[in-house]
């Protein structure tokens, strides 16, 4: 197994193919962008993550050229692109609401861009036949929008903005109106499309299983600032913070303070008359420092017994039960009145659950299995 | 029984105010003219048998061998077609600039373009004489600015006919196009962009077509009344202006030649059926659109 891990991010000598230096974007008094740095590799499948309002589509209309910092500075391979126009970058974007001509065909959406350079007749007609064989469309080729379905119509967008060959796609909440399965089929279309054409893509999402889902690398955003950037695995396992713990995924979060305990291991005290949390960690706290343990319910066991084995355990009763199918998630209420949530994979098909409501219960962790975190 | 009440009511309407004023309209232009009151023959007290007898198609031969009649067609058709034009070239950039108007603007600047029609639409040609007559306030004002040394004569002229239908006719120009331009969604404009438009290809491309079907009713609510204007030639324009609602106007009123006034009125409508019905294509096609 000696496979290059795509990983630009990690290469100090790799010239980022975007880079944001300390852009603000103000809309009056409203502070939309605030101080933003990050760079965005070349052939990078990047996700703009985070609650509505929180600048991401600022940034994307920023990239795309219809709307200008204020303050900073935003390179495209190099170059500032504040004074380009949006008809003169090599950057297109697909629309949130897909922005199709009615007026035209499927074909002619897609020939759009390509007819306003000065491309021959022929070249047009292959490029588009070839956009319509990688978008699965050629039956439509003749229809109007409004005579396609949502996914169809979707696709034509996609290949629209595709069509020019860029060198950054932007995608605006591009899956946001399609259906719960359709989606899920859409997300991996839009990985395998990205793959193929070596095309930087950064899309921008509210939905975070669809970040984690394609992309490389998320940026996690609240209020015109990054929280964090970083490959889906480390934000979900690895978060920076408690902002970022909590918007990605389940997780539960209790409040305390540390105590070292050897190296690279603390003592959350976490509440008074109870048995300190073990919880190891690469960022080093002080004695008594107030600190949040992250630790996501699926690595939360729980057991009718005192395991014995276990580093954390703590009793508590079962409050409630959420049931999900392939899981079921129990919500214990530990002594102090903190509730823990526990995931339990639904390996077999039960005629029996083994706790019901009120039933005291032991919920279980390793030491590594939280993250500390400071704020 | 509901349903047919429901549909009863709009034929009734129709029936009442359009058919039969057409039949009455109809039956006297194959009338002859007769100094009586009502100064046409036949009429009914005579009996159906010669009452039918009587009737003939002699006013309509007559239009054809006069040619002021065909003239006035002609003159009007292009007088009608000139100034839904020129409307059109006032009027989409108004309503262009309407629809581009903060939201909180459009109420006030649809409610100035309807202004107009709370006064009289005769006080309000009357008011363009005052404007474009020789000692007009037109006329003053260019001679102080300087830029003419001496007045020129707009009124009773064709030109002060333009005037006076693109300024009575611009709002039903620019209602569609508004509404049109209006409903058009902005991303479009910013999608033609980011695919290589420049501004003015953008609206040459996207925003043009997309109004279509607002350019394509004003312009049929601006013709068809225009093609039969009377008002407007009869007081802005001079006796170069011909006319066809004004010829019929004088048929009527001056000549008292009631059957060959009607007559005139059978050919106008029969013309302004062919617009009229390319305007309810129009129309459907753009229910349908919506729909």
């Amino acid at each position: 197994m000696n496979q290059t891990v795509f990983a630009p991010w990690d290469d100090p000598a790799e010239k980022p193919l975007i880079r944001f230096e300390n852009v603000t974007k103000r809309f009056g008094e409203f502070v939309a962008i605030d101080d933003l740095t990050l760079d965005i590799f070349e052939k990078e499948f990047f996700a703009l993550l985070g609650p509505s309002g929180c600048g991401k589509t600022t940034m994307m209309r920023m990239l795309a050229g219809f709307e200008t910092p204020t303050e900073g500075r935003i390179e495209l391979a190099g170059q500032d692109i504040a004074p380009v126009p949006p008809n003169k970058r090599a950057v297109n974007m697909m629309f949130q609401s897909y922005a199709l001509f009615p007026h035209l065909s499927v074909y002619e959406n897609i020939a759009f861009g390509l007819r306003r350079g000065d491309m021959p007749k022929n070249d047009i007609d292959d490029r588009v036949g070839e956009m319509l064989k990688l978008t699965r469309l050629e039956k439509f080729a003749r229809r109007k929008p409004h005579q396609i379905s949502g996914g169809q119509r979707q696709r034509v967008a996609l290949a629209r903005s595709l069509a020019k060959a860029p060198k950054l796609l932007l995608l605006d909440e591009p899956l946001g109106a399609l259906d719960a399965k359709l989606r899920q089929a859409t997300q991996f279309e839009l990985m395998d499309i990205q793959e193929k054409t070596g095309t930087t893509f950064v899309i921008v999402t509210h939905d975070q299983e669809e970040a984690m889902t394609v992309a490389s690398r998320v940026a996690v955003m609240d209020e015109g600032r990054v929280m964090q950037v970083a490959t889906p695995e480390r934000i979900y396992e690895a978060p920076s913070s408690v902002y970022v713990a909590d918007f990605i995924g389940d997780v539960n979060i209790v409040g305390g303070s540390t105590k070292p305990a050897g190296a690279g291991q603390y003592h959350v005290h976490w509440a008074e008359g109870q048995a300190p949390f073990m919880a190891a960690s690469d960022r080093a706290f002080s004695d008594g420092q107030a600190c949040h343990l992250a630790v996501r319910p699926e690595k939360i066991a729980i057991s009718a017994e005192r395991p014995s084995d276990a580093e954390n355990a703590v009793q508590g009763t079962v409050l409630d039960i959420a049931y999900l199918g392939n899981l079921s998630t129990y919500h214990v209420e530990l002594p102090g009145g903190q509730i823990i949530k526990a995931q339990t994979a639904n390996t077999q098909r039960i005629s029996r659950r083994s706790f019901t409501w009120e039933d005291p219960v032991w919920v279980s962790w390793t030491a590594t299995a939280g993250v500390l975190l400071e704020q | 029984m509901q349903r047919f009440a429901l549909i009863a009511v709009p034929y009734a309407w129709l029936l009442a105010l359009f058919l039969v004023p057409f039949v009455i309209v109809f039956k006297i232009s194959l009338s002859d003219i007769a100094l009586a009151i009502p100064p046409y023959t036949p009429t009914l007290d005579e009996g159906f048998g010669p009452f039918f007898a009587a009737l003939d198609f002699e006013n309509f031969a007559f239009l054809a061998s006069d040619d002021l009649y065909w003239k006035a067609y002609i003159s009007s058709l292009r007088i009608a077609l000139i100034s839904t034009i020129l409307t059109l070239l006032v009027g989409y950039p108004i309503a262009y600039a309407m629809a581009r108007a903060p939201e909180e603007w459009r109420p006030t600047l649809m409610m100035l373009v309807i202004l107009p029609f709370w006064t009289s639409f005769l006080i309000r040609v009357y008011a363009w004489m005052g404007i474009l007559s020789q000692e007009g306030f037109l006329n003053q004002f260019l001679l102080w600015t300087g830029l003419i040394s001496a007045p020129l004569t707009i009124l009773n002229t064709t030109t002060a006919v333009y005037i006076g239908i693109i300024y009575t006719y611009v709002p039903f120009m620019i209602l569609p196009i508004f509404s049109a331009l209006d409903r058009l969604d902005g991303s479009l404009i910013e999608a033609a962009e980011d695919l290589g438009c420049s501004r003015f290809q953008a609206f040459w491309l996207v925003t043009i077509p997309l109004s279509k079907n607002g350019i394509v009713a004003g312009s049929f609510l601006v013709f068809i009344p225009a093609l039969g204007e009377f008002v407007i030639p009869s007081l802005l324009g001079g006796s170069g202006t011909l006319m066809i609602g004004k010829v019929l106007w004088e048929e009527f009123f001056n000549n008292r030649d009631w059957p060959v006034a009607s007559a005139v009125a059978v050919i106008l409508l029969l013309i302004l059926i062919i617009p009229i019905i390319l305007f309810q294509r129009n129309q459907q096609r753009q229910a349908e659109a919506d729909a």
